[in-house]
């Protein structure tokens, strides 16, 4: 089945989140559509799957105009979807999910779920998946929720799949089974959109790559492209990928963390015993997959999480058991995960951000009251400095883009007199552009001599970045190995596996 | 006495001692001592003389259960040791990690229950068929009203306004079952006011997003409003014609009705209490094995799931949630209909908030809230039939009963429940 998206303009209010896209997509092929987060990918795709109606523009499948009022029309008409965020019941079983939606039944309405059973077994079967239909779904991996949203397209006979971002939340080893998966998929005569803004992934499976830029396609380009051509297309300049940083000048060990344990509050072990030691001028990088243990351990070395056991000594200073206030005081800055929920306060400007953390005293308060003329020069300074793009520094700051809410976090952070800097996906969200810019920052930090810990769950990121890598997995340290390891082993112990020679 | 006091010190120490992290709740093993306690307190300090007679049949009875006489004072005592061990058992057990199982509370709560019964009862006689059959016709519009709450919150809505639903459905049985002397037409008009309470409870809640809570809350002061002015100012003036519906009988059903025991409670009852059991089978089945049942769920587990599938969220919670309105309305006749055949104002006592109770006790599963629902009916007739009884507890006391089970249970015994991960929750598109 052929499909055409033509002339797909999308706005919402002012916004136009896609301006006349046009693509197509042929049975058996791999398209992927590259964009950077908030060029309007997602809108597209919502546009198609009856999610949102389109102000303009047609879907046409072989040919033929299609209205779609919802998902529903959608699948009928043969489009599945993998969603970024799992569209699964957590409590429901695997053949519970896959029906739902599409139940068969027998006497008096009960459901079928021998048929449902027998469904996922022949699917699963037939793409060598190994899902057990009876397992339900919160208990089964991440990888394997995936699959499971994959066969519930295929039971409803997609011809066209969509995967929105779907090597979010994989490791390396499940990315790449996932890409064999596809191949396998796109071979059977399935038509594959394959959204991503991951250079290294479009290159290893597209058949052909459509590029958008702020809601317009910018380009076609082709798989042989490089990926310094790629970004440039996404981002719309050239842009430099790999960090330009020095071998480290390793200082004493600035921060010894010990048998570091947080339990939490429902008794679950989110963090068991781990240790580790960061020199000044080091940056550490901590990888895994996402939710295993990586949140506890920042957060336990700003002083907000309870029930945290083991020891964290800066400099000699034990941090545990601190206040948040004075594990500030002694020099610890920190970019927290999610900057819309724990970075910022999207209604203050951006000025008042930049001195949310220095509201305590001097310089900016006195007497209790704001210096605002010292805070609008600060503020000017910084955001000349940091290159944010805003209208002006009394902009409120849930209104920038994600790139520049990162910029205004790590301004803030970074413009204290470190002692430790904990910086957690640094980067997540935010452009090509401001990707580069950030990763340089930090590494001038570890270059003035101040110990950093990044965690990341994006490899591209911890290879740029570290200087050791510490792999996280349920909790525990797996191993701490060089910077230089390569990335199927770092895969490999994402997973749990130890590596053969561990080097401290 | 001297038996309990261990249990209480032990447990008591246990309770300060917060770094024991672990997941099995301490709360199990410190209400345990509390009631032995409790119980063991009111025995040796008010004692009794005399025995006590457990009648087990009634006169229309086929087969003739002879009465359990039992020695009140030493029945009692022999209970409050029993119920020591199970404690210090649970104690034990909660030590090394492990939870007490269900069927060692239940063996505790039956031997306290008859321990309390022989102790507080003592030179009398207990009713055990009345007690738990009266028990039963108690719990009818709590089991109604919870089966409302499950279905509301299943599909993510929380019926707070399951008292307003009641009350609605009491005064409309009423109404209407004056007007059309039919008790069947009461039932109608019953189930279309809860219907009516339940619709409007949707539309703010699900179309205009508005907190369930805050409408449920005011949608129960409006009811009782409305039903209180309503009757003053018009059933009051002319009580003969509309505020004096016929009363549903007790049908006894044939051979069932003659089991000894279980016949006379469950099955010498109105035929509103035989639509229960079909409504509690029905609501069970059609929640965990039909389409509609899945979709149901989905919707409270996961609403954009259930979009993305094709499943119409709103239009599938204002369905259940009519529907669920309408099963509470039910409830809310056996008021009007069974208990006394006139409508009174606020005359739920609310009852719904009970019910409430009982569908979080019950874990969102219609066949645990339905227990947890009897139970409480038991509390209050329990209050009933001992002060009828003469017991040497104060009424006011009794009184609390259902009240205190319910906090009790709600508080104390649940341990960790998990409700539809998407109640309370609005749902918006995009």
């Amino acid at each position: 089945m052929q499909l055409a998206l033509r002339d797909i303009t999308k706005r919402f209010g002012s916004l136009v989140a896609n301006d006349h896209i046009s693509l197509t997509v042929e049975p058996g092929e791999i398209h992927c559509l590259l964009g950077e987060n908030g060029a309007g990918k997602s809108t597209l795709m919502n546009v198609l799957y009856g999610l949102y109606t389109a102000d303009e523009g047609s879907i046409e499948l072989d040919g033929v105009e299609q209205h779609f009022d919802g998902p529903g029309d959608a699948i009928a008409a043969g489009i599945g979807m993998v969603h970024q965020h799992f569209m699964l019941v957590p409590v429901f079983t695997v053949a519970e999910n896959v029906m739902l939606g599409n139940e068969s039944t027998g006497f008096a309405g009960s459901l079928d779920l021998g048929a449902a059973r027998a469904r996922v077994r022949e699917i699963s079967e037939r793409f060598g998946f190994h899902v057990d239909p009876d397992a339900v779904v919160e208990e089964l991996p991440v990888g394997v929720q995936q699959r499971v949203e994959i066969i519930k397209a295929l039971s409803r006979d997609a011809r066209v799949l969509v995967f929105d971002e779907p090597t979010a939340v994989l490791t390396p080893q499940e990315t790449d089974e996932l890409m064999a998966i596809m191949r396998q998929l796109a071979e059977s005569g399935v038509g594959i959109v394959f959204i991503t803004h991951k250079l290294r992934e479009v290159r290893a499976v597209a058949d052909r790559i459509t590029v958008i830029r702020l809601g317009k396609v910018v380009g076609e380009a082709s798989p042989t492209a490089s990926n310094n051509e790629l970004a440039a297309l996404m981002v719309g300049r050239e842009v430099e990928l790999t960090v330009q940083k020095q071998p480290p000048t390793l200082g004493d060990e600035a921060l010894v963390v010990e048998g570091l344990t947080v339990v939490d509050a429902a008794g679950i072990t989110q963090l068991d015993g781990v240790s580790f030691t960061v020199r000044a001028g080091e940056i550490l990088a901590v990888a895994g997959v996402q939710g295993n243990g990586q949140t506890e351990l920042t957060e336990a070395l700003l002083g907000l999480q309870d029930g945290v056991r083991g020891s964290a000594r800066l400099d000699g200073q034990e941090l545990v058991g601190r206040s948040v206030r004075k594990i500030l005081d002694a020099g610890v800055g920190f970019v927290p995960e999610d900057r819309q929920v724990d970075g910022l306060v999207g209604t203050f400007t951006i000025a008042e951000n930049l001195m949310l953390d220095r509201s305590f005293g001097k310089p900016f308060v006195s007497t209790g009251t704001v210096n605002q003329s010292l805070l609008r020069r600060f503020a000017e300074e910084k955001l000349a400095e940091y290159d944010v793009r805003a209208p002006g520094i009394s902009t409120p700051a849930g209104s920038l883009s994600g790139g520049n809410q990162q910029k205004v976090v790590v301004a803030r952070e970074l413009s204290k007199d470190l002692r430790l800097l904990v910086a957690a996906q640094p980067t997540r969200g935010v452009d090509v552009g401001s990707i580069e810019f950030i990763h340089s920052q930090i590494v001038a930090t570890r270059d003035s001599g101040v110990p950093v810990v990044v965690v990341s769950t994006e490899l591209d990121e911890v290879a740029a970045l570290a200087d050791r890598i510490m792999v996280l997995y349920r909790g525990k340290v797996v191993g701490i190995v060089p910077a230089d390891t390569p990335r199927d082993v770092l895969g490999l112990m994402m997973a749990g596996e130890r590596p053969a020679e561990e080097v401290a | 006495m001297s038996t309990a006091t261990p249990t209480v010190a032990e447990t008591g120490g246990l309770a300060s001692d917060s770094g024991a992290s672990s997941s099995v709740p301490r709360k199990t093993p410190i209400l345990l001592g509390v009631i032995t306690v409790l119980l063991g307190a009111a025995v040796l300090l008010g004692s009794q003389d005399g025995d006590t007679t457990f009648r087990l049949a009634t006169r229309a009875d086929f087969v003739q259960l002879p009465n359990l006489v039992v020695p009140a004072e030493a029945t009692a005592l022999v209970a409050v040791v029993l119920m020591a061990l199970v404690a210090a058992e649970s104690t034990r057990r909660y030590v090394a990690g492990r939870r007490t199982p269900l069927w060692l509370i239940s063996v505790y709560s039956v031997v306290a229950m008859f321990g309390f019964l022989s102790w507080a009862a003592a030179g009398g006689t207990v009713p055990v068929v009345g007690l738990l059959g009266g028990s039963l016709a108690l719990a009818v519009p709590l089991v109604f009203g919870a089966l409302g709450g499950v279905l509301g919150e299943r599909v993510g809505v929380v019926n707070i306004a399951i008292d307003g639903q009641l009350l609605a459905g009491a005064f409309a049985a009423a109404l209407v079952g004056s007007l059309a002397g039919s008790t069947w037409a009461g039932l109608l008009g019953a189930m279309a006011a809860g219907l009516l309470v339940a619709l409007v409870l949707a539309v703010f809640a699900i179309s205009y997003y508005v907190d369930q809570v805050i409408v449920g809350v005011v949608l129960n002061v409006l009811i009782i409003g409305i039903t209180s002015f309503m009757f003053s100012q018009v059933l009051s003036e002319n009580t003969e014609k509309l505020n004096s519906p016929p009363r549903f009988s007790t049908w006894d059903i044939p051979l069932l009705s003659d089991i000894p025991l279980i016949g006379p409670i469950l099955f010498r009852q109105t035929p509103i209490v035989y639509l229960l059991y079909i409504a509690v089978a029905v609501v069970t089945y059609a929640l965990y094995r039909t389409r509609w049942g899945l979709r149901l769920r989905a919707v409270g587990e996961h609403p954009k799931a259930a979009d993305t599938v094709g499943i119409k969220v709103k239009a599938t919670r204002y369905r259940t949630m009519l529907l669920a309105g309408a099963i509470a309305g039910l409830g809310g006749a056996f008021y009007t209909l069974v208990s006394v055949s006139q409508f009174n104002r606020e005359m739920t006592g609310g009852a719904g908030y009970i019910a409430l109770a009982a569908v979080i006790f019950g874990k969102w599963d219609p066949i645990r809230a339905t227990l947890a629902a009897l139970l409480f009916g038991f509390a209050s007739n329990l209050q009933g039939v001992l002060s009828v009884l003469g017991s040497p507890v104060p009424s006011e006391f009794m009184l609390m009963l259902p009240y205190v089970v319910t906090i009790f249970a709600v508080a104390g015994l649940v341990g960790r429940s998990r409700p539809p991960a998407a109640s309370g929750q609005p749902y918006k598109k995009g």
